[in-house]
C-alpha cells in the first residue's frame, strides 16, 4: 500500500478512534470524584501571588 | 565571558548583513539588510560598553515586569499605527484618488493593505498576547520568568520581526499569502524567536509553585505551540537567491491552497481565539473579582476548542478545486465549534453572576464584558458563513470584511483595551487610573465605531451578493462588477467613518494610560512597605 492510502485510512480509523476517546476521557477525568476541591483550588490561583513570587521553599507559603 | 560570545556574534551578523547589503537583489531585501545591520551594529556597541561592567543580579523574588511593561506600551503603539493604516485603506476604497499618483508602488491599497492586517493581528495582538502571557504566566505560576534577559530578546526580536515585514510590504515583498505575507527571511527570524517564547513560557510553568496549571496558561501554551507549527509549515518555501527577498513555495495548486487556509483559519483559531481566551481566563475573573464561573467547563471548553478548531479550515474553499469531502468535513466542524465557543462565552460572562452591578460602575470590566459579547456573536457569524450555500453568497463579498472585523475589533481588540486598562496602574505602582470617564468615552466610541463598521458591511456584502447572482429572465447577468462597486460607495463611507470612531477611542486610552502614569496617585509609600516585608 502506498504511503497516501496507508496514511489516509490509518486517519481515518485508529487515529480518529484514539483522538476520539482521548478527548472523551480528558471529559470524564474533568468530572471524577474529588475533583471539585482540586478545581475550586486551581480556580483561586489568581487571587493569590499578585506582587511577588512564591518563596523558593514551598513549606511557608502563605496562601 | 558571555558578553565576548555575544560580540563575536553580532559582529559577525552586522558584516553578514553588509555584504548582504551589497549583494542585495531587490529594494526590500536591500532595506531589510540595513535594518539588520544597523541593529546588530548598535548591539554591539551597547555590549562592548556594559562589557566588564559589574553584572546586575535579577532577584528571584520579583517578577520580571520590565518586559511587561514595554509590551503594554508596544500594544498600544502598533495599536493605533494599525488602526491609522486601516482607516487610511477604508478610506481609499471608498475614494480612489487617496491611492495618490507620487506614492504609486508603495503607499496604494495593495502594499498597504497587508501592512494593515500584519500591523493588528501580529503587531498589536501579537505584543497584547506576548506581554499579557509574561504577566499572566508568572503570577498564576508564581515565580519569576525563566531564561533570565531570554524574555527580553523575545520582545526586541518580535519588534525586529514586525519592522521587517512591513518595510517589505511597502517595498513589495510578498509571499502573497494571506496573513503570511512575509518573505522568507523574516519568517526565519520569527521561528526563532518564537522558540525562544516558547521556551520561555514552558520554562515558567515547568519552575512553578502551584502544584497546578491555571486555564489561562494552557490556552497560551496551544496558541504558542499551534502557531510554531502553523508558521513552519505554511511557510516551507525556497529562497531563489540567499541576496533576495524572493521565495518559492514547495507545495503547489490545491495543496498549497489547503495548507494557506489551515494555516489561516487556525491563525484566527489559535492567534486571535485561544490566546485572547487565556487572557479572558484571567483578566475577566480579575476584574469582577470572583473565580471564573465553571473551572470543569473551562477544562471542557479548551479541550473541545483545540480538538475541533484545527479541522475547520477547508470552509474558506468551497467550490474550488478542494475535493468536496474535505470542504465539507470543514464545514461540519465549523458547525460543531458553535458548541465550545459559546461554552466558553457563557462561562465568560456568568463569572459574572452576583456581581453584574459592577458593569454600571466599571467601565474596563464593561469593555472585557463586551469584548465576550462579541466574541459569542462572531463565533456565531462564522460557522453559519461556512455552510456551502450562506458561503455562495457572502464569499469574496463584504460580508466577510465585516465578520473579521466584528471578531477583530469587538473581541480581541476590547478585551486588549480591558486588558491594558487594568495591567497599567498594576504595573506602574498606581492606585487606579487616571480617568474613569475617559473609558467610558473610549467604550463608547469604540462601540458605536463597530457598529458602524459591522452594520455597513453586513449591508454592503449581502447586497453585492446579491448583485452578482442577479440574472434576467434570459439567463443573463444584470449587474457589471462596476455596478456592485459604485452601489457600495455609501457603505464604504460609512465603514471608514466607524474606523475614525475607533482609533479616536483608541487615542483617548492612549492619554488616559500616559496620564496613569504621569498623575495618578501612586500606591502609598507606606502600602508599598507592608508589601515588601516579606509574609512569613
Amino acid at each position: 500500500m502506498d504511503t497516501y492510502s496507508f496514511l489516509r485510512q490509518l486517519a481515518d480509523s485508529w487515529a480518529l478512534l484514539g483522538m476520539f476517546l482521548f478527548f472523551v476521557g480528558v471529559i470524564l477525568w474533568a468530572f471524577r470524584p474529588g475533583s471539585r476541591d482540586t478545581h475550586q483550588d486551581t480556580a483561586n490561583i489568581i487571587f493569590r501571588h499578585e506582587d511577588r513570587p512564591a518563596p523558593a521553599s514551598g513549606e511557608t507559603d502563605e496562601r | 565571558m558571555v558578553n565576548y560570545f555575544k560580540l563575536i556574534v553580532l559582529g559577525l551578523i552586522a558584516l553578514f548583513a553588509m555584504i548582504a547589503a551589497n549583494y542585495a537583489r531587490d529594494a526590500a531585501y536591500l532595506a531589510q539588510a540595513i535594518i539588520i545591520m544597523l541593529t546588530a551594529g548598535g548591539l554591539f556597541l551597547w555590549t562592548l560598553r556594559n562589557t566588564d561592567e559589574p553584572v546586575v543580579v535579577n532577584p528571584q523574588l520579583e517578577y520580571m515586569d520590565g518586559v511587561v511593561r514595554y509590551g503594554v506600551v508596544a500594544t498600544a503603539f502598533w495599536g493605533v499605527v494599525g488602526f491609522l493604516v486601516g482607516t487610511v485603506i477604508a478610506f481609499q476604497l471608498a475614494f480612489p484618488v487617496l491611492n495618490f499618483e507620487w506614492a504609486q508602488g508603495y503607499m496604494n491599497f495593495g502594499r498597504l493593505r497587508p501592512l494593515h492586517t500584519s500591523a493588528v493581528i501580529f503587531a498589536f495582538g501579537g505584543n497584547a498576547l506576548i506581554c499579557t502571557s509574561f504577566y499572566v504566566v508568572q503570577r498564576t505560576s508564581a515565580a519569576r520568568l525563566w531564561g533570565g534577559n531570554l524574555a527580553w530578546f523575545v520582545f526586541w526580536g518580535y519588534q525586529l520581526m514586525i519592522v521587517l515585514a512591513a518595510v517589505g510590504y511597502i517595498l513589495g515583498a510578498t509571499h502573497g499569502k494571506e496573513y503570511a505575507e512575509p518573505e522568507w527571511l523574516v519568517d526565519w527570524w520569527l521561528t526563532i524567536v518564537w522558540l525562544a517564547y516558547l521556551a520561555v513560557f514552558v520554562g515558567t510553568i515547568v519552575k512553578r509553585k502551584e502544584p497546578h496549571i491555571y486555564v489561562a496558561n494552557w490556552f497560551y501554551l496551544a496558541f504558542i505551540i499551534t502557531v510554531a507549527m502553523l508558521h513552519v509549515f505554511n511557510n516551507i518555501a525556497i529562497p531563489v537567491s540567499f541576496f533576495g527577498s524572493k521565495s518559492v513555495q514547495v507545495f503547489s495548486g490545491v495543496q498549497d491552497a489547503m495548507v494557506q487556509w489551515w494555516y489561516g483559519h487556525n491563525a484566527v483559531g489559535f492567534f486571535l481565539t485561544a490566546g485572547f481566551l487565556g487572557m479572558m481566563y484571567y483578566f475577566i475573573p480579575k476584574q469582577a473579582e470572583r473565580p471564573v464561573f465553571s473551572y470543569k467547563l473551562s477544562i471542557i471548553h479548551f479541550w473541545a476548542l483545540i480538538f475541533i478548531y484545527i479541522w475547520a479550515g477547508p470552509h474558506h474553499l468551497h467550490y474550488t478545486a478542494l475535493p468536496d469531502w474535505a470542504s465539507t468535513l470543514g464545514m461540519v466542524f465549523s458547525i460543531i465549534l458553535w458548541m465550545p465557543s459559546w461554552g466558553g462565552m457563557i462561562n465568560g460572562l456568568m463569572t459574572l453572576s452576583g456581581a453584574w452591578d459592577k458593569l454600571r460602575t466599571d467601565p474596563v470590566l464593561r469593555m472585557l464584558v463586551i469584548s465576550v459579547g462579541f466574541y459569542g456573536m462572531s463565533t456565531f457569524e462564522g460557522p453559519m458563513m461556512s455552510i456551502r450555500a450562506v458561503n455562495s453568497l457572502s464569499h469574496y463579498t463584504d460580508w466577510t470584511i465585516g465578520h473579521v472585523h466584528s471578531g477583530a475589533l469587538g473581541w480581541n481588540g476590547m478585551i486588549t483595551f480591558g486588558a491594558l486598562y487594568f495591567l497599567t496602574p498594576k504595573l506602574w505602582n498606581r492606585e487606579r487610573l487616571y480617568s474613569l470617564s475617559l473609558v467610558s468615552w473610549h467604550f463608547w466610541l469604540a462601540t458605536i465605531g463597530i457598529v458602524f463598521y459591522a452594520a455597513s458591511m453586513w449591508v454592503s456584502g449581502i447586497m453585492e451578493g446579491l448583485m452578482w447572482r442577479e440574472v434576467d429572465a434570459n439567463g443573463f447577468l444584470v449587474n457589471s462588477f462596476a455596478d456592485t462597486v459604485a452601489a457600495k460607495f455609501p457603505m464604504y463611507v460609512v465603514r471608514g467613518l466607524g474606523g475614525v470612531l475607533y482609533i479616536s477611542g483608541a487615542l483617548i486610552m492612549c492619554y488616559n494610560l500616559w496620564m496613569t502614569v504621569r498623575r495618578a496617585p501612586a500606591i502609598e509609600a507606606k502600602a508599598a512597605a507592608a508589601h515588601a516585608t516579606p509574609a512569613e
